[in-house]
């Protein structure tokens, strides 16, 4: 089992004739996803890696019962691309385009949440659960099946810590990367209630990030809800405030956001606090000896 | 993330149509004293000086005069100033309002609520963060019906207007809330925002634009405030540059990798200086660009973290090794590479043929820079 994939998932990839969905459509494949259909508007009857093409989402869902999309096309257009998806039926949504303006961010995440779809990123790696399926970007040598469940708001770092665990003979039930802007489709405290209920995570680590309040918010939610164990991470810790650090979610402004309030919060919460990304897999390792209880 | 200065800011809002005082920009004392003398800037007038940094009016960047005389007399004192970092260059002058009050009003976004939120008080005229909590009212906005009347209403009972007053609000709520929507706006906020008999009069405007929503506002393009050349330069080749004082140059992938690193780096006593984040990329000239624009940084030594996805190790590789056959001898330094993830294999290949070692783990990569930089082996 796993959180929000399964075997039954089948993923319409938004944008497949570019190079990234290209790439990226024979690369979910590669990690034994169910890839059904591209969608190009112009393109439609062309085969990209032995998947189909249509001009819309509604006649790829139409032709292959996708139910899951992965978008990659330029931002000017991810809001179009979210928004047809949607309509035609579509209620999971990973969108890994970056730099889309958040005011159409806005409009997507609360006409995606009318119609009871869930979006995640943008500008996100997406979703892994190895052994059933990946919509996104995550690169398919890093996972191992596994116990260890992973909410992350960056991209690389998310790699490096999958990476971490795999080597140290641990494997994931579920990877999230939400993505680091600053209007996010899934949050930390959207996400952690799936991990809470999915029997095959064991524990969880929460990779954030300074700027924003998402850590604290999922400190409050681990504090009164989650009752899994919590390994947490927040990269930026001596990053200099008022400074953008990389994308328009990392950015301590107005004394707000520190990496220091929000490790704080998640001590307080009852997670272990890792300093480093190295850190991370023995920290994991040493619950899954004690047997994986807080 | 592009901060308007103030006369940027109303140029906005004129286009909305938000009263603003009369005034018009100088750039020379010669200038600002024309402006009252023709007519243009009535008298009695303020003369602002156009930086971003708040708290002008303690810090001696607003002046008031009375005469064109004492208007340029203005003028020479603030322009030239230096004002917390920044070199006054413009000046804003505008007529000098009769006040009855002055209130506090601003839209931006609320992260966690993924909401805009309206925040309004009658404390204007003083920074919004000594005002007390209670003193401040929030409501959210819904991005679909937008701006609603009975939000416009809870407003205006916040403010405590009626009448004419409370029709002038009205037409004000709707340009600031059409203001923050059509020019993609990450805040609006006016302080003060004077009442000035039944009208209320922007005497303040502070609009910062999203860099992302660039695409449809071209006209923005060419305001950059806040960035160092080299930035600059970065920006124009799509490459995150942060530029800090320290001597160690960090060229990562991702912001979350590059400021793991850079706490990897402070932890064992290294000073990072320029952070370079590559971004998702499998175009090695990028990365050779990226090179070539830190050794104009002239750091004492350079860390290469990298975990491929989008980007391949290959890719860097093969950048780095052009970019260093490429790096003048004068501006060479000494080079710690870690390179993992998608064909890590052929990456390390690449630079181990070039001479070049990657060091998997981050630990041992990073204090192999840290001791590089201090002038040891790397």
């Amino acid at each position: 089992m796993s959180v929000l994939l399964s075997r039954e998932t089948r993923v319409v990839v938004q944008g497949i004739t570019g190079h990234q969905g290209t790439v990226h459509a024979r690369q979910m494949r590669q990690f034994g996803t169910n890839v059904v259909a591209g969608v190009t508007p112009g393109k439609g009857g062309t085969t990209v890696e032995e998947v189909p093409v249509f001009d819309s989402v509604r006649e790829a869902v139409g032709a292959t019962r996708a139910n899951a999309s992965c978008i990659f096309v330029p931002a000017p257009y991810a809001k179009d691309a979210l928004l047809e998806a949607v309509d035609a039926g579509i209620r999971l949504v990973v969108i890994v385009t970056e730099h889309i303006p958040f005011h159409d961010m806005l409009v997507m995440y609360h006409y995606a949440r009318a119609h009871g779809a869930r979006i995640i990123g943008p500008n996100c790696p997406g979703i892994a659960s190895p052994g059933v399926a990946k919509v996104g970007i995550i690169p398919n040598v890093v996972f191992r099946p596994g116990r260890v469940g992973v909410i992350s708001r960056s991209g690389t770092l998310t790699y490096e810590i999958v990476n971490g665990i795999t080597e140290h003979g641990l494997g994931q039930s579920t990877c999230i990367g939400l993505g680091g802007d600053p209007v996010v489709g899934t949050s930390f405290v959207d996400a952690l209630p799936l991990f809470q209920d999915d029997p095959d995570t064991d524990l969880v680590v929460v990779v954030g990030e300074i700027g924003g309040t998402a850590e604290e918010d999922a400190a409050e939610y681990i504090r009164t809800k989650f009752t899994k164990p919590v390994v947490a991470y927040i990269a930026g810790r001596s990053a200099p405030p008022g400074k953008r650090m990389g994308h328009a979610g990392a950015i301590i402004s107005r004394g707000r956001g520190t990496a220091e309030t929000k490790l704080a919060a998640l001590q307080a919460a009852g997670a272990q606090v890792a300093r480093f990304p190295y850190e991370i897999p023995g920290q994991v390792a040493e619950i899954v000896a004690r047997g994986a209880r807080r | 993330m592009v901060k308007l200065a103030e006369w940027r800011g109303k140029e906005v809002f004129r286009k909305y149509a938000i009263p603003l005082p009369k005034g018009a920009v100088a750039r020379s004392a010669d200038e600002a004293e024309g402006l009252v003398r023709n007519g243009t800037v009535p008298l009695p007038c303020v003369i602002k000086a156009q930086v971003l940094a708040g708290g002008r009016g303690k810090g001696g960047a607003v002046r008031f005069a009375a005469t064109a005389a004492e208007a340029r007399t203005a003028a020479e004192a603030i322009l030239g100033l230096e004002f917390k970092g920044e070199r006054v260059k413009e000046l804003l002058l505008e007529e000098k309002l009769p006040l009855s009050g002055e209130l506090y009003l601003s839209v931006t976004l609320d992260r966690s609520a993924r909401l805009p939120v309206l925040i309004a008080s009658r404390r204007g005229g003083v920074e919004i963060e000594s005002v007390d909590d209670t003193e401040i009212d929030r409501q959210y906005v819904d991005p679909f019906p937008g701006l609603t009347a009975f939000e416009k209403r809870r407003v205006a009972k916040v403010f405590g207007l009626s009448g004419g007053a409370a029709k002038s609000l009205d037409k004000l709520l709707d340009a600031v809330w059409r203001v923050f929507q059509e020019e993609d706006a990450e805040l609006v906020e006016i302080n003060p925002l004077a009442r000035v008999g039944d009208g209320l009069v922007a005497l303040d405007a502070k609009v910062i634009i999203e860099d992302d929503a660039n695409f449809r506002h071209p006209e923005f393009a060419d305001i950059r405030d806040d960035r160092t050349p080299l930035e600059e330069i970065a920006r124009e080749k799509e490459i995150a540059f942060v530029q800090l004082d320290g001597n160690i140059g960090v060229i990562a992938n991702g912001a979350g990798l590059t400021m793991a690193t850079l706490d990897v780096l402070k932890e064992f006593g290294g000073n990072p200086g320029v952070f370079l984040d590559l971004g998702g990329t499998d175009d090695p000239r990028k990365v050779t660009e990226a090179f070539l624009l830190m050794a104009q940084a002239k750091p004492k030594a350079v860390f290469l973290n990298i975990f491929g996805g989008v980007t391949r190790c290959d890719t860097v590789a093969t950048g780095l090794v052009e970019a260093m056959r490429q790096v003048p001898a004068s501006d060479r330094f000494p080079l710690v590479a870690r390179i993992r993830g998608n064909n890590e294999k052929e990456g390390v290949e690449i630079l181990r043929a070039a001479g070049i070692t990657s060091i998997p783990q981050l630990k041992e990569s990073a204090q192999a820079v840290v001791a590089a930089a201090a002038g040891g082996p790397p």
